[in-house]
């Protein structure tokens, strides 16, 4: 089974044979490396740019102004925050110039903690991304859903932005994604680069199928009737965990994985929350003007009536960073105990 | 030159901080236009760079105008550009696509825009902000163009910006073939923000050298802040240097010059797909903008000037047609602004298009 980074690799594969990807560039993204995550491994159209991420960003639009299509990695969305009045120009160009210019451009870009990244290697982006109109915002949670919404990212005649839960990277999924094969280590044998001197290595692509899961759809991973648990990319399977463990004492949780965060699954978090009458929303961004913050707004707005408890967020401390020694990491970010307990609270009120 | 008035500042003033600015006196170039009898260019090369150069002239009269008398909200422009502007027009390869040049310019255009054929009604009606705006549709200030059929890309406010996705366009035409090449332009203040040296960069990687005309044109003004005050630089184009990239600086109020400076410069990059820089020192004749009163300036050259006295001296001009040429426009671009002062503003409910490709726009909220 793949993980994250290969699916990120399987697909940008396919993108290039198939959907007219031009150019997958980046810091340290072609050969020898092929991206700090090994996400670009072995691909054919991938080249190492200067350490300039303005530059990165500014070259994508400049690519997707002329008919190439572009995938820009940024190598930590820790570092893209220089480029934000570019991501907001890309975001606007086809507003202002009246529906002239629109630009089919990817920018990729590992977020959140986990790691052990310390303060530079652990930001989250989600929350920012979301501020700025224009773009499609995507984060997966499993290999799958990497690789359908990066195909569909890569047909996209817009920006998007894919948003990479690191933590995540090298976890293995539980549904094959069309193509590879079945035998565990196979895979690895046939795209992962070797140690050592890789001058004389090719990569054996797999032929791989299309999927395309449509940015703007969330996906319902545990159906329950109590409480609605909204998440995406790290705490996903957290919250996933949760319900599981919570099942036990009898909470029962529906969680959904929201996938895109712009356009975002409107219909289905109402469906669920007027079913179950009560949500928890979690990620692990800062907790002020958080894009759980929003999802909260909506939920009041909409679904006063319905609710049967106050919609609750779980998210990071508003704190500047996140500290390097584990249990600074840990009260920073949301926690499985902390997860379940929101879950566990929310479930027991009533009006 | 400019180059002696900063030594005159900084020894006049060797340890005051910060440096009180510099009197606009001392900001001055010395007179830039060519003073040679010769007439390099064929007479009606010469008279159509005139008529242009009126015409933009003309053009941002009639913008200013506007803006005083209520009819914008806004104005900026290239007023004192026109020489360098209109040479740099007339030697564009117009077109969409990457066989044809791309075009990531700053708000000081118009004359350039001119001088490629556009319909002056777009700049008005992007000064009156309404919805018949073709670059805008009335969402964007004046001197803002965009125009997809000839590779013109969004003039964004943020300076520099465009400096960043210029090697993009030139990518992709680099792999294209052809002679398209991109040029990009931008003012010398907006030279110390990041996006300069990411141009400088890019599009001089080795073996990957990409075929973009840098262009900076100096009027030695950051709004109100001197260059000599706040850049050690000498010349703009000596950053050029570092990187390999052949780099020029040259009399932007010079029409001829530039013509001819620019031609050079296009070839070379058309011809060798490698970056050029050119730095053109030009005259800001109305100040920043209509944030700084946008009155004419005395204590600048005029382009227009210089070159009607030059060509008047040639026999080439005489002053009754100069004035007559001024007239016709200034009078058409009035009746202009009197069509577009009728035209409807965009409705409200437009925020919604165009925010995404390939979707209807609409409300994403019930409201
Ligand atoms: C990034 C950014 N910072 C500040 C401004 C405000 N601003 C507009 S024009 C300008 C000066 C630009 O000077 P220069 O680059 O020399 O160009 P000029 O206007 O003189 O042609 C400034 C500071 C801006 N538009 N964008």
């Amino acid at each position: 089974m793949a993980n994250i980074a290969q699916a990120v690799r399987l697909a940008l594969h396919y993108a290039e044979e198939h959907l007219g990807v031009t150019d997958i560039f980046g810091e340290d993204v072609g050969p020898p490396l092929g991206g700090v995550f090994t996400c670009t491994q072995g691909l054919k159209t991938t080249w190492n740019s200067p350490l300039d991420e303005r530059g990165i960003i500014g070259m994508a639009m400049g690519i997707a102004m002329a008919g190439g299509r572009p995938v820009a990695e940024i190598q930590f969305c820790d570092y893209v925050y220089n480029t934000i009045d570019l991501l907001k120009l890309a975001g606007n160009t086809y507003w202002s110039s009246n529906g002239q210019w629109n630009l089919p451009m990817v920018v990729m870009t590992p977020v959140g903690s986990g790691i052990r990244g310390s303060i530079y290697h652990s930001h989250s982006f989600d929350a920012t991304a979301t501020h700025i109109p224009g773009w499609k915002i995507v984060m997966p949670s499993t290999p799958l859903d990497t690789y359908g919404l990066l195909l569909a990212a890569c047909r996209e005649t817009n920006p998007v932005m894919f948003l990479i839960p690191k933590a995540l990277m090298r976890v293995k999924g539980d549904e094959l994604i069309p193509g590879e094969p079945v035998e565990d280590k196979a895979l690895s044998k046939l795209i992962d680069a070797p140690l050592g001197d890789r001058s004389k290595w090719v990569p054996q692509w797999p032929t791989l199928d299309e999927v395309i899961i449509p940015i703007g759809k969330a996906k319902t991973v545990r159906t329950g009737s109590q409480v609605t648990v909204v998440s995406y990319g790290r705490t996903l399977p957290m919250c996933a965990k949760a319900a599981e463990a919570l099942a036990a004492e009898g909470v029962d949780a529906e969680v959904i994985d929201l996938r895109s965060l712009w356009p975002y699954d409107w219909d289905a978090l109402k469906a669920s929350i007027e079913k179950t009458g009560r949500v928890v929303f979690v990620n692990e961004d800062t907790e002020v003007t958080n894009f759980g913050e929003h999802l909260m707004r909506r939920t009041t707005d909409e679904l006063f009536y319905k609710l049967l408890a106050p919609p609750k967020l779980v998210a990071g401390k508003f704190v500047p960073g996140i500290g390097l020694a584990d249990p600074l990491e840990a009260a920073s970010v949301p926690q499985q105990h902390d997860i379940e307990a929101a879950i566990r609270s929310t479930a027991a009120m009533a009006p | 030159m400019v180059r002696d008035a900063r030594k005159m500042t900084r020894a006049a003033k060797p340890d005051e901080s910060p440096a009180k600015p510099s009197r606009p006196e001392q900001q001055r170039f010395p007179p830039m236009i060519s003073q040679s009898n010769e007439l390099p260019l064929e007479a009606p090369l010469l008279l159509q760079l005139h008529d242009l150069m009126v015409k933009a002239r003309c053009l941002e009269e009639r913008l200013i105008a506007m803006y005083k008398s209520g009819h914008g909200y806004f104005w900026i422009g290239g007023p004192g550009e026109e020489a360098f502007n209109v040479a740099l027009g007339l030697l564009i390869k117009k077109g969409q696509g990457p066989a044809f040049d791309y075009l990531h310019f700053h708000y000081r255009q118009s004359a350039t825009l001119l001088a490629m054929g556009e319909d002056p009604m777009g700049a008005i009606r992007q000064m009156k902000n309404v919805a018949a705006d073709p670059y805008s549709g009335g969402r964007n200030f004046a001197g803002h163009f965009a125009k997809k059929e000839w590779n013109l890309v969004p003039v964004s406010s943020p300076i520099e910006v465009q400096y960043a996705m210029a090697p993009g366009t030139a990518l992709v035409q680099k792999r294209h073939g052809g002679d398209g090449i991109t040029i990009v332009t931008g003012g010398d203040a907006g030279t110390a923000e990041g996006d300069f040296a990411t141009c400088l960069t890019w599009s001089s990687r080795p073996g990957q050298e990409l075929p973009v005309l840098i262009i900076v044109t100096n009027n030695r003004w950051g709004i109100s802040t001197p260059a000599g005050q706040v850049q050690a630089v000498e010349k703009v184009s000596d950053r050029g240097v570092a990187f390999g990239i052949k780099s020029k600086t040259i009399d932007g109020n010079d029409p001829i010059g530039a013509w001819l400076e620019l031609k050079e410069a296009f070839e070379y990059v058309r011809t060798e797909r490698k970056p050029y820089l050119v730095e053109a020192n030009v005259s800001r004749l109305f100040g920043h903008s209509s944030a700084s009163g946008a009155n004419y300036v005395t204590n600048e050259a005029d382009c227009i000037t210089r070159f009607e006295e030059r060509l008047e001296q040639h026999g080439v001009l005489t002053r009754a047609q100069a004035n007559a040429l001024r007239e016709k426009y200034a009078t058409e671009f009035a009746d202009l602004a009197r069509i577009a002062k009728e035209e409807a503003f965009p409705d409200g409910q437009t925020i919604w298009d165009h925010v995404f490709h390939g979707e209807p726009g609409r409300d994403p909220f019930p409201r």
